[in-house]
């Protein structure tokens, strides 16, 4: 309670405004971003992508399935625009199936890391003491563990899946978005509101959730953004490894995996696959970074 | 500064706590019987000769006791045997980790060579076309897939070219030139990421660095612009290249998995994936030890390094 008093006087310069901004409608946001050349290419590659997955079969009719042996491991042509595989399947039906699959784990995983992540750091750095403690050593246990690992030992151990990518890549996430959400809320926390809404008698839920929550949100859609991309990265490198989702459902990293052998014999297999992802994460990284100029204006100019 | 260190490796001990003890529940939590598992494919054994296979590995007793067992021997560097090849794991891991420490040493010099004069350069000509290169590069360099850039490497300097082999490794103390010429490939896909991360924060170290008095002062003192960058400018370039020296620790291990398998080179990475897929608990458990600790430990040795470059940062004695 008294180191309190001090450290409010030392945050009182810090601007409040924030908790009010996100109480206005996020068209403002939008406009920035609108401004923002890779925010527009970012946003225009992931509207394009979810396009072509939620309609899938009516952006390219041909089943991904489909087997054409009169055109086994050709190029570009008219009738497959980006090639087939080695059994004649459509590359550009399969690379848009894959996008589906890669936008779900991403959406899905972060989704989940999100979920679990944020409960967590608020709690931590409400409560502190004891309850940070044994959460935070949790989350470096986490951390220390490179997201790519937990995904191979979570899919070995549950078997390959949609689920259990989505699961292996959004544990990866937790502690990251407790990271984020604790040393958003440490700020927070110590400002006048807060504990004059404790003073008040307000209680803790309530305190969590109208005041810290609302002021941690700006920093968690930033971090979240760019999760997506790794999301997509790593969903990419379990497939290439043979953990992720299994075959039939082509998936991106799956589709590199069994393009490799063939790499001396039909190159451009392997090409596309991969040109996707870089693009769907390049354009992730890009709004991240965009929304991060924007809603924290603080940080802009420190990375680019 | 001792009880900063003394401190700091205690606080290692339940982290690696955690972490070997999720290991083995997860290996646990895997379908089908760990018996058999042990015992391979191909074998058939009855019920009588598992059951005494089981007691043996203590697989019959509690997770959790199974947990103590295997951490009491590990305390004394006894981390049981591959079920796979019945080696040692200790001796298995020391061969495996000296072939992922020789590449992952190799991929990190080489991704500090290319970053850190690109990001000096970035900086100092700042809004010239070497900086727009050097960002675009960078931002490239974050979203592109490692593996991915690994197969076009592949492609381009293996298939198409023929001057590099793609599969396989030579010990680099052995045959350096050999080794070399293996290493290079999967060294620069496995760097690549962290290549450009460094190069952006050098850059971004570096800017700031130059708009400083400090460095005003020096310009008007009239010191040459080469002088001001070298001897100034530079320390304060190379502290992101040890601030994320921890994390990217994390980041090759976990990229050596992809990497070495796809140019089949037999480190850690491609061990802990087979001991995994085997359900070879202890070799598993065994490779998780020892990739929490490097990690761990490069974590420490960035922080004190640190503190060491950057004299405004004090250890903190609680």
């Amino acid at each position: 309670m008294t180191d309190r008093a001090s450290a409010t006087t030392a945050a009182a310069a810090a601007p409040v405004e924030s908790a009010t901004a996100h109480h206005r409608p996020s068209v403002d946001v939008v406009l920035k971003l609108a401004r923002i050349p890779q925010a527009v290419f970012g946003a225009v590659v992931i509207v394009l992508t979810l396009f072509a997955a939620l309609f899938a079969p009516w952006v390219v009719p041909v089943d991904p399935q489909e087997m054409d042996f009169e055109n086994l491991l050709s190029g570009m042509t008219a009738e497959h625009w980006l090639g087939t595989d080695r059994l004649g399947r459509d590359t550009l039906a399969r690379l848009i199936d894959g996008a589906q699959v890669a936008l779900m784990v991403s959406v899905g995983a972060v989704g989940l890391g999100v979920v679990i992540g944020a409960p967590l750091g608020l709690v931590s750095v409400y409560f502190r003491g004891l309850v940070d403690d044994i959460v935070m050593r949790g989350m470096d246990a986490l951390v220390v563990f490179p997201s790519l690992l937990i995904a191979v030992g979570l899919a070995a151990a549950m078997g390959g899946s949609l689920a259990t990518v989505i699961v292996a890549i959004g544990i990866a996430n937790v502690p990251w978005m407790a990271r984020i959400v604790r040393s958003q809320g440490l700020t927070i926390r110590e400002l006048d509101f807060v504990a004059a809404a404790e003073a008040g008698g307000m209680s803790h839920v309530r305190i969590i959730w109208k005041h810290i929550l609302p002021n941690s949100i700006a920093p968690v859609i930033v971090q979240a953004t760019l999760s997506m991309g790794y999301a997509v990265l790593t969903e990419a490198a379990l497939g290439f490894i043979g953990v992720g989702v299994q075959p039939p459902t082509p998936t991106w990293g799956s589709m590199l995996q069994q393009a490799f052998p063939m790499l001396d014999r039909q190159p451009l297999l392997s090409i596309v696959p991969g040109v996707a992802i870089f693009l769907l994460v390049l354009a992730f990284n890009f709004v991240g970074d965009a929304l991060r100029d924007v809603l924290d204006p603080r940080l802009k100019g420190v990375i680019h | 500064m001792w009880r900063y260190l003394l401190r700091r490796l205690l606080q290692m001990v339940p982290v690696l706590l955690i972490v070997t003890f999720l290991v083995h529940g997860l290996m646990h939590a895997m379908p089908g019987d760990p018996a058999r598992a042990l015992v391979g494919p191909g074998e058939s054994l009855d019920e009588e000769q598992l059951e005494l296979i089981r007691r043996e590995h203590n697989l019959d007793r509690p997770i959790p006791v199974q947990y103590a067992i295997w951490l009491g021997k590990a305390v004394q560097g006894d981390l049981g045997r591959s079920t796979q090849n019945q080696r040692p794991v200790v001796e298995e891991l020391r061969t495996r980790a000296a072939v992922t420490l020789q590449f992952g040493v190799v991929a990190w010099i080489m991704a500090v060579l290319i970053a850190v004069p690109a990001g000096i350069a970035s900086a100092v000509y700042r809004g010239r076309p070497i900086d727009y290169v050097a960002t675009v590069l960078s931002i490239g360099g974050v979203a592109i897939p490692n593996f991915w850039l690994g197969i076009m490497a592949i492609l381009l300097f293996g298939v198409t070219l023929g001057w590099l082999p793609t599969q396989g490794y030579v010990d680099i103390f052995e045959d350096p030139l050999e080794g070399l010429r293996y290493m290079i490939l999967p060294a620069f896909a496995l760097g690549i990421t962290s290549s450009a991360i460094i190069m952006r924060q050098s850059r971004s170290a570096m800017l700031e660095v130059l708009a400083q008095d400090y460095v005003r002062t020096a310009r008007a003192k009239g010191m040459r612009e080469k002088a001001v960058i070298w001897r100034h400018a530079l320390r304060n370039a190379l502290l992101p290249v040890v601030t994320v020296f921890g994390l990217q620790t994390g980041r090759i291990f976990a990229g050596a998995v992809v990497i070495e398998t796809l140019f089949g080179i037999p480190g850690m990475g491609q061990f802990l994936v087979q001991a995994i897929f085997m359900r070879d608990f202890l070799a598993a458990q065994g490779a998780v030890l020892l990739m929490a600790l490097a990690v761990l430990v490069a974590n420490l040795v960035t922080d004190v390094a640190y503190a060491w470059l950057d004299p405004r940062i004090k250890y903190d004695d609680r």
